[in-house]
């Protein structure tokens, strides 16, 4: 019997394979979409608790990588549903100074402010598909919907976050 | 999109980039295991309310002990 099924059938110490596995993935998964390390380890131990939990539903025969994207990008916007407006991204992750210091911070500041008032739907998306390019048919898997809905989500994004620089005096 | 839309995007990219490194920096597995233990033994207050409550109904009414077996 392989891994995945004994996984499928509760067995620990396949689940222990398939999470040394597969842990890696999944927190980089998750880390391109909350933007922080800690956070992303604390969710990626979240998901695969919620994966030990359904190990019944799993299908041995699909792909666990999938089905683990899956499970992280619920875990992954539940966070952001509840830390919406709470969070700013750590200093590592920002862009490179410009000539004009002055301007160049109230523009990191506004696109900052920006993109963590996004609805989460819309701020996983532009994570996953405008930051980091990630393929539209991969996003559509792990949200569970189609490639039409995540273009039409990062056309609703880039349109918000326009609408918020333009509220903040921002306007490339 | 339209050029605007290019732009904001660019902007977007280049005040919050993507993540070069997004490698595991330490081995999760013990965290998780303390997770699984920490939940396994942890009973929710209303679980052994209802555990006493039960207790009591039977001390109180133990002829119901019958039907209450027929029932499970």
């Amino acid at each position: 019997m392989d891994v995945l099924e004994r996984f499928s059938r509760g067995d620990l110490e396949a689940f222990e394979a398939i999470f040394r596995q597969f842990q890696g993935e999944v927190y980089g998964w998750t880390l391109r979409m909350v933007r922080d390390r800690a956070t992303a380890e604390d969710l990626t131990i979240e998901a695969f608790w919620r994966m030990y939990r359904a190990h019944a539903r799993f299908d041995p025969a699909r792909s666990f990588g999938a089905w683990a994207r899956r499970i992280a990008t619920n875990v992954a916007y539940d966070h952001l549903k509840k830390t919406r407006h709470e969070e700013r991204f750590p200093e590592e992750y920002a862009g490179k100074p410009a000539a004009d210091p002055v301007v160049q911070r109230e523009v990191r500041d506004g696109i900052h402010l920006a993109f963590a008032t996004l609805p989460p739907k819309l701020r996983v998306v532009a994570s996953l598909r405008l930051i980091e390019e990630r393929p539209e048919g991969e996003i559509a898997e792990a949200l569970g919907t189609s490639i039409g809905t995540v273009k039409s989500r990062a056309f609703r994004a880039v349109r918000l976050l326009r609408k918020h620089l333009k509220r903040l005096g921002i306007e490339p | 999109m339209n050029e605007r839309d290019e732009q904001i995007v660019r902007l977007l990219r280049n005040v919050i980039r993507p993540m070069e490194d997004a490698e595991l920096a330490r081995d999760l597995w013990p965290r998780m295991l303390d997770k699984m233990k920490g939940t396994a033994i942890r009973v929710p207050w209303f679980d052994w309310a209802l555990a006493g409550l039960l207790v009591l109904l039977l001390c109180l009414f133990p002829a119901a002990i019958p039907g209450i077996l027929y029932h499970l």
